[in-house]
């Protein structure tokens, strides 16, 4: 019984190309060159090509005059003297501005439905469960589509438009009131800088004698009364310093007052309605995940209704919903770049489209749009890394 | 005192019972419909608001959509005559007869007449792929993955397109149209997503740095921007960057845009699905002697995919609708087959435009609603073989 001792044996010898540090450099220096090649291909042919076709390079056509009409302009902006960088601007701007309001109306709508579909309610929440499955499964395109062309579109001409409120709806769009600043209303604003500021410091100071003394501080009432209220009063103390210009139907068409454009109330509602489908199902989820027990525990603490979902389910829930809540509001304003479609001035119609039509500097334009969308994207995600960190569960 | 007072009580009891009662129902205002209702909708003053208005919501909604889909439907005609409230003297609901004309023109598009029988097959070919992946207890699962992946893609192309050796008349990808069209987007779109989406996810946990960075910098990146300008890249900058002979067909470049924006979304779904198994699977596996691809493929891989099924299924439904952008860089889908029938003076009346989009919603509805289903039935299925 000859025990041999395994230890001392030299280690069998590798051949080299079976050494794993080996494999895994020879593995990168493969891809490396692969990846090299393919874009030098890439270059060179599109240097060929852009030559062949005479299509200048370079962003030297940033400062060229665009000689284009927007339909909806935010800043300055005139096709004859302004440049394809203004019309960059131009459409970036109401990018961000339907994507706002989007985010904002699909939220109101996505959190009501969400809490809807698990109400005890039988109709509300199989009517708020029909509204999510239909929505949710039919393309955001289709919608857009409707809206634009089935519903805006064939509401009566000018003459016969819908009136409510002062504001008419027709088939060039919805005009409204538009509210014009009188002086003194800077005071208002100004008021209601110092409510909201005046509010945050009582709302720390509250919690501050909370966490010492035990005391509670009408922290809402007070909020309320600082927000709306103190503006509200220097309003009327200063005469009511707003007026409002309403639009006046003429024979042929509609002047004054603030008109909102089919295309774009089309791109609103069929993006506010579709992301709040998808709004509505991250907010149920949000809240299922709170267990029962949290609720019970809190009952049993002696809290009412009110505080425990205020100081309990709502901070956990939140938790769970805002990550993939920002990640519907990313896609929010991705898909705004579906504009196009409807005609809506967008970022990507406007560059994309005309600008890259005119110029001929495909390269060039796409890239930029896209780094604008990625800029977007990976500063949201930097913003909620941040919130995630914070909100983390501590673990011991 | 009590003692005296209990003793009295004692002494005048009259009547004792001796044998139970029969259990009696619960009072009919708890069970039944009329329980049911005031359970579910009138439990307390604000339900009770709420019900009716909601009530009220529905009765006004689904009577119309009624009316708008059968009763005053047009169901014969000819061309826009029929569907025209001047000239019927009634209110017009869907234009019915439209669809029926324009139907063959959804499905196919421009496909020839003579050859329409080839898309059928592709159709029947692609619908017994489906079948065999998506049941779950189908016989020789491991010959379908082969049938749809491999077998499917070739004689797909091959039926569709045309080879002139086996005498199949070439057809150009500028007639396809319609449903087909739509099909082969996202047939295409998910055949190539999930290896690609597999690898990408595997190289992102790759120990490889530059693997790993460039796996990061494309998923990102892709995740980052809409589909819409990956299809414009597609589209406007994919032919500078091939020389000049071998630019791809319009179809061909959409399918690649669709193919790695889908790949992208696939990579982060999968990568989910690998974070999810535990670290003891690699290890032992690496244990008994495994090398890389082989732990990949008989340990790893297996679980995390069958525990991401209900989420691969529900990237599938989020890329089926997103199909129908490729109508923006002009290749002719459903929706473009729609778009473009409803604006034809044959046909155009004011109800032409809700009708073909209403027949575009059922078909995305019940492709989309049916495999959210589906994803549901696995995600109890997997939860049940868990629950042991």
């Amino acid at each position: 019984m000859a025990i041999e001792s395994v230890g001392a044996q030299q280690p069998a010898r590798v051949a080299f190309y079976n050494n794993p540090k080996f494999r895994s450099v020879a593995y990168q220096v493969v891809l490396c060159a692969l990846v090299v090649l393919a874009i030098y291909a890439a270059v060179s042919n599109a240097l060929d090509n852009l030559q062949r076709a005479h299509v200048a390079s370079g962003l030297g056509f940033w400062n060229q005059a665009a000689g284009f009409d927007i339909s909806q302009t935010l800043i300055e902006y005139s096709a004859s003297v302004s440049t394809y960088g203004t019309a960059f601007w131009v459409g970036l701007l109401n990018t961000l501005l339907v994507g706002a309001l989007g985010i904002v109306l699909a939220t109101i709508l996505g959190f009501t439905i969400g809490i809807s579909r698990l109400s005890k309610n039988w109709l509300l929440s199989k009517v708020a469960t029909t509204y999510v499955e239909t929505i949710r499964n039919i393309p955001l395109l289709l919608q857009l589509l409707f809206w634009y062309n089935a519903v805006l579109k064939a509401l009566p001409d000018i003459r016969d438009s819908h009136k409510f409120m002062g504001s008419y709806l027709n088939n060039r769009g919805l005009f409204v009131p538009e509210p014009l600043r009188d002086p003194g209303l800077g005071w208002v604003e100004a008021a209601f800088a110092i409510g909201i500021v005046a509010s945050l410091g009582f709302y720390y100071w509250a919690r501050k004698r909370q966490m010492e003394t035990g005391q509670q501080a009408p922290v809402a009432l007070v909020s309320l009364v600082l927000v709306i209220g103190l503006p509200l009063v220097i309003f009327f103390v200063l005469g009511m310093p707003l007026h409002f210009d309403a639009p006046q139907l003429g024979r042929f068409n509609l002047t004054g007052g603030l008109a909102l454009q089919p295309e774009f109330v089309a791109l609103l509602l069929g993006l506010s309605v579709y992301t709040a489908a998808f709004i509505a199902e991250v907010v149920r989820a949000g809240i299922r995940a709170v267990s029962h027990g949290q609720t019970e525990a809190a009952y049993s603490l002696g809290l009412r209704s009110g505080p425990t979902l205020r100081l309990i389910i709502v901070p956990q829930a939140m938790r769970v919903i805002v990550p993939p809540l920002t990640s519907q509001y990313l896609n929010l304003i991705k898909n705004s770049s579906l504009a196009v479609a409807v005609g809506y001035p967008d970022l990507v119609q406007v560059f994309t489209g005309t600008v890259l039509n005119q110029t001929g500097q495909a390269v060039e334009v796409v890239a930029i749009t896209m780094l604008v969308y990625l800029f977007i994207s990976l500063v949201t995600s930097l913003l909620m890394n941040i919130y995630n960190s914070r909100v983390k569960l501590v673990e011991r | 005192m009590t003692m005296s007072e209990g003793d009295l009580a004692v002494a005048e009891l009259r009547f004792i019972r001796t044998e139970t009662l029969e259990q009696q129902p619960p009072p009919s205002s708890l069970t039944g419909p009329i329980g049911w209702a005031r359970e579910n909708l009138f439990s307390s003053p604000f339900n009770i608001v709420l019900t009716i208005l909601i009530g009220l919501l529905v009765l006004w909604i689904i009577p119309d959509l009624l009316r708008f889909m059968f009763f005053d439907a047009v169901w014969t005609g000819a061309d826009r005559d029929a569907c025209l409230e001047s000239v019927q003297n009634r209110t017009i609901g869907a234009c019915w007869p439209f669809v029926w004309e324009r139907l063959p023109y959804f499905i196919y598009g421009s496909y020839p007449i003579p050859e329409r029988w080839r898309v059928d097959i592709f159709f029947v070919l692609l619908a017994v792929g489906v079948a065999w992946l998506l049941w779950l207890n189908a016989p020789r699962r491991d010959i379908g993955v082969v049938y749809s992946f491999v077998v499917l893609p070739i004689v797909s192309f091959i039926l569709l397109h045309g080879f002139e050796a086996i005498g199949l008349p070439v057809v150009d990808t500028v007639y396809w149209g319609g449903v087909l069209v739509t099909m082969v987007v996202a047939s295409v779109g998910i055949a190539f997503s999930l290896p690609i989406g597999i690898l990408l996810a595997l190289g992102r946990r790759s120990n490889m740095p530059t693997v790993k960075l460039f796996s990061v910098v494309f998923i990102e990146f892709v995740r980052g921007v809409p589909l819409i300008t990956v299809l414009f890249m597609a589209s406007v900058m994919l032919p500078l960057f091939v020389p000049e002979e071998l630019s791809p067909n319009k179809l061909l470049r959409a399918l690649i845009g669709i193919a790695m924006f889908s790949s992208a979304y696939m990579a982060e779904v999968v990568r989910a699905g690998l974070a999810a198994i535990p670290k003891g699977q690699f290890e032992g596996a690496m244990a008994v002697g495994l090398g890389y691809w082989q732990m990949m493929r008989l340990i790893v891989l297996p679980q995390a995919l069958k525990i991401t099924i209900p989420n691969i299924v529900n990237t599938f439904i989020g890329m089926f609708k997103d199909t129908s952008l490729v109508f923006i860089v002009g290749i002719f889908d459903l929706l473009r087959t729609i778009e473009v029938s409803r604006i034809d003076p044959k046909w155009a009346t004011p109800v032409t435009s809700t009708t073909g989009y209403l027949v575009a919603a059922l078909f995305y509805l019940v492709f989309c609603y049916g495999m959210s289903r589906y994803a549901r039935m696995t995600e109890a299925r997997l939860g049940k073989a868990d629950r042991r």
